[in-house]
């Protein structure tokens, strides 16, 4: 049974409760691996939570001049090894999705496994397990179809001229296609988001 | 002499909250536990199950329980971090006595000393006021044993017909309601049938944050094609893609369901065989709503109409619902008209007591249901019996061993007894699992309250803010410490396991509270020898009541990961949907499925009445109050657990920005609020995502930062619940 990860940004309530329980997973007991940041607070309670999406091809490594990040076999970029890693942050800037953290007490950087002991005992990782919003999802691609019909998975992301694809799925509304921003709609005119909230008050 | 030994300032020193984090063997990733304990959170209703991982008499850590249907391994971060309440420097280890000379205001007693003085403390008090001069205060955190014991221990121990307990503040204004529209109150039905719902409504209830794990039942309705209605005057993360949200004005709830029923009138979007068949009362409410026309309802609650019309529209018109409503609805000086009202339209609807069509209140507590059953309520006994039947109380009495004329009569509610503790007519008080100079709304009143007691003891395990008042305070358990039974939101009862012992002098509450009988000489009935002879005598004291537990047994708990009450017969499986067509239930007994001679729901006429404390020129704004999802109501143990507290540190004020700009308020900026009744300075959360009239300040921390320095002790006249979600109060920037 091939059980994948799956992300629902749009379902993200906020509570944390995937920072907290990456926390307390086995291998990394007191650091969390997950990023969960408010869009913008002062106009709305959107939250998204990031794990790593798993990268095919992981900047991340393709960057590490000390060849310290490896992929699994099946797919899952690992931390750094802490006998190879030089604390550059180079993964930490080059990351497209922002995952990697910099563990400066411990001169290593530290990023999500996927939980790679519990998903290679056949258990959840700890974030998909407790999410009470469904944001973070682990399991079939049959189970997510049957249960999310309104959501279809993607995996493939565009930055700039680089594409990735990813082991991660993200979940984004059925038929609405893969957008890509041309930062320059952001920039001569107004943006298309709500704005300044404030500005017309 | 119930004053603070010592200031504020040193008592926080000595006694906390500090933090607790992640150190030592619960640090160490190598470090195996010696066994796992399949129990459940110790925080909220919704009693998810969790798995805690044991070594060496302490949990350090928690596996998420896949096989616990409700939540299937979900859990909140209090949920996630809950273990850090044990091992805390903060525990209490022995019995403490008041001491203004020590540092930190108390010294350690010998345990069995300690019992002695209460004991004595409480003859005294009795002998020279008379029985009803000594109180208790209970909780609704408690497992059902405890709760059926606190009750069972007022009135057959201490002979007094003051008890009441903090589920006064919680939802005693849904449970009225629910009596009087079905003559049961218990969540309709259980959560699945949130799943297949064509329309979800969710009326003042911050799911997200205050019952997260019911987002994923919302989130997937809406996969199934469900549509979302959110009633509450905060955008919250529920609310965030609702399909209608109506951003009522706080206290103006009532206007809204008359209206959204006058609109399904007039469309006649009824079911009018099952309200002919199967309820009375509908002509005087449909008359009543005659005038609540959508323009004069937009006018009230301030909602635009058309979104009114589009709510009554999507509810009407649907085949399928699940109606749910919290405390935004509830904490009103007319919390009981507020619930009747979403009744009301339920009824109206036909949509109840079939698969997908819905009604429930969601609980707040761990215990919020159970702990309203079985008798620690001030006119209850168990069994959900009243304490003025008389045929009720001659078998409750038969149970105990007593003659009914020598069980009290009905007490008052918490806030009541706090005013005739200040009237000087109850004089001494033990209290265990509340913390009333927190949670009670008017603060100051509440303190001068308690230091007139002549004699308070309290059971706690963390001296709570209201500890630090007490003569004595007893060592009590923590959650994983004992086991037992709650009642979860669906009406589910679940089994509490243990997982470690009691450190120190520490002792189960039971045995606390049966201590404390036998030292007064008054055992009889107090010689329960563990949770279960305790439940065992419950089942038998529930039997024949509406909420009937003589079927549940522990093993069965196990068995079927829970039973649904009513429960009447070891070979009844449990009632997961009440008021199915053709049930039988011991009022109606086959009449109809409601909870009334002639087995009839009823139809209530909700009339309006604006809050206690509306706005004014002095005060122009509303305040209102909840919760945040890393904290847990009076904080006792949440502001005690490390990562919950770096979650959300400080309250904050929530005001708009229109609102902020008014008064020069940047986010950020130092704000100060003041009602009538105090005031409170905290930095500003500059957000659109409230009520320009209205400001939120979340209630879970004590002293200078207590929202309920502010808050109205304005009450419902039928349930007592106080109106913490409206008062008036004045702004500016500090």
């Amino acid at each position: 049974m091939n059980m994948e990860f799956f992300l629902d940004p749009n379902r993200c309530i906020g509570c944390q409760s995937c920072v907290a329980a990456c926390s307390e997973c086995d291998t990394h007991r007191g650091h969390s691996m997950i990023h969960l940041e408010y869009v913008a607070r002062p106009i709305s309670v959107q939250t998204v939570p990031v794990v790593c999406m798993h990268c095919d091809s992981p900047t991340c490594a393709e960057v590490c001049p000390a060849d310290a990040i490896k992929r699994t076999g099946d797919g899952v970029v690992q931390t750094a090894r802490k006998p190879r890693c030089i604390a550059c942050n180079n993964c930490v800037l080059a990351c497209p999705f922002g995952v990697p953290k910099m563990q400066a007490e411990l001169s290593l950087m530290m990023k999500c496994d996927m939980c790679y002991d519990r998903t290679s005992a056949g258990l959840k990782p700890m974030c998909a397990s407790v999410c009470p919003s469904g944001a973070l999802y682990f399991g079939t691609r049959d189970e997510i179809e049957r249960l999310r019909p309104r959501s279809e998975p993607i995996n493939t992301f565009q930055f700039g001229q680089q594409t990735i694809t990813t082991k991660v799925h993200m979940m984004v509304p059925r038929g609405a296609g893969v957008q890509h921003l041309d930062v320059l709609s952001a920039m001569d005119d107004e943006p298309a988001g709500p704005g300044d909230p404030f500005e017309n008050l | 002499m119930a004053t603070l030994p010592v200031s504020q300032d040193v008592l926080i020193d000595v006694w906390g909250p500090h933090l607790n984090r992640m150190e030592g063997m619960r640090a160490d990733t190598g470090a195996e536990p010696d066994r796992i304990v399949p129990t459940h959170c110790c925080f909220c209703g919704q009693q998810c199950g969790i798995n805690l991982k044991v070594k060496d008499n302490l949990v350090i850590g928690f596996e998420p329980r896949y096989d616990f249907p409700f939540n299937k391994g979900m859990l909140c971060p209090k949920g996630v971090k809950r273990y850090l309440q044990g091992g805390h420097p903060d525990r209490l280890t022995t019995a403490l006595q008041r001491d203004p000379g020590a540092e930190g205001g108390f010294t350690p007693m010998a345990y069995d000393a300690a019992i002695a003085r209460v004991a004595s403390e409480i003859e005294r008090i009795q002998s020279k006021y008379g029985l009803n001069a000594f109180g208790v205060l209970s909780g609704a955190s408690l497992t059902t044993e405890k709760a059926y014991l606190m009750g069972k221990f007022a009135r057959v121990c201490l002979k007094t017909k003051y008890i009441d307990y903090n589920g006064r503040l919680c939802m005693v204004s849904a449970g009225a309601a629910n009596k009087k529209a079905f003559g049961i109150d218990r969540s309709a039905n259980p959560w699945d049938d949130i799943l297949n719902a064509e329309v979800v409504l969710v009326a003042g209830s911050n799911t997200a944050e205050c019952s997260p794990i019911t987002t994923n039942y919302i989130w997937q309705a809406r996969e199934n094609g469900g549509k979302l209605i959110v009633v509450d005057p905060r955008i919250t993360p529920i609310a965030r893609t609702a399909d209608i949200f109506l951003p009522v004005k706080p206290g103006r709830d009532v206007a809204l369901f008359n209206g959204l029923l006058h609109l399904m009138i007039e469309n006649n979007w009824l079911d009018h065989a099952f309200i002919e068949q199967n309820t009375v009362g509908f002509e005087a409410v449909a008359e009543h709503v005659r005038h609540w026309t959508p323009k004069q309802t937009a006018e009230v609650t301030g909602i635009a109409e058309k979104s009114i019309r589009a709510a009554a529209e999507l509810w009407g018109r649907a085949k399928t619902s699940f109606l749910m409503h919290a405390r935004g609805i509830e904490h009103h000086s007319h919390g009981v008209e507020n619930c009747l009202s979403t009744i009301n339209i339920v009824l109206a609807s036909g949509r109840i007591g079939k698969p997908y069509c819905a009604y429930g209140t969601v609980v707040g507590q761990g215990n919020g249901q159970g702990g309203r059953e079985h008798g620690q309520k001030a006119d209850q006994l168990p069994g959900w019996r009243d304490i003025m039947n008389p045929a009720h109380r001659e078998y409750i009495a038969g149970v105990w061993g007593i003659r009914p004329e020598d069980l009290p009569e009905a007490g008052v509610d918490c806030y009541e007894m706090m005013r005739r503790i200040d009237a000087g007519e109850i004089k001494g008080l033990l209290s265990i699992c509340f913390n009333p100079k927190v949670s009670l709304p008017d603060n100051a009143f509440v303190t001068r309250a308690l230091e007139k007691l002549e004699f308070f003891t309290v059971i706690d395990f963390f001296l709570s803010e209201t500890a630090q008042h007490a003569d004595v305070v007893l060592p009590g358990s923590l959650h994983e410490e004992d086991e037992g039974v709650v009642c979860q939101v669906e009406g589910r009862v679940i089994k509490i396991n243990k997982a470690v012992d009691p450190p120190g002098d520490a002792k189960q509450d039971w045995r606390v509270i049966q201590d404390i009988a036998r030292a007064l000489g008054r055992t009889h009935g107090f010689t329960f020898d563990s949770p279960r002879a305790i439940f065992n005598e419950l089942r038998v004291a529930s039997k024949g009541g509406v909420a009937d537990y003589y079927g549940i047994t522990y093993e069965k708990i196990e068995a079927q990961n829970g039973v649904f009450w009513p429960c009447p017969s070891e070979d009844h499986p449990g009632t997961p949907r009440l008021f199915e067509a053709g049930s039988w239930n011991p009022v109606a007994k086959g009449a109809g499925p409601f909870y009334f001679p002639d087995g009839r729901a009823r139809f209530n006429v909700a009339a309006y009445r604006p809050p206690a404390e509306d706005v004014d020129e002095d005060y122009p704004v509303i305040l209102t109050t909840g919760r945040v999802v890393s904290q847990f109501l009076s904080g006792t143990q949440t502001r005690r657990i490390g990562p919950l507290v770096d979650q959300y540190p400080e309250p904050r004020v929530e005001i708009h920005p229109r609102l902020a700009q008014k008064y020069g308020i940047a986010d950020g900026d130092w704000t100060t609020v003041i009602s009538r009744r105090g005031d409170i300075t905290l930095r500003a959360q500059v957000v659109t995502t409230i009520r320009p009239d209205t400001v939120f300040i979340p209630y879970h921390w004590a002293g200078r930062k207590a929202a309920n320095q502010l808050t109205i002790a304005a009450q419902d006249p039928v349930s007592k619940i106080p109106e913490y979600k409206v008062c008036a109060v004045r702004v500016h920037k500090a």
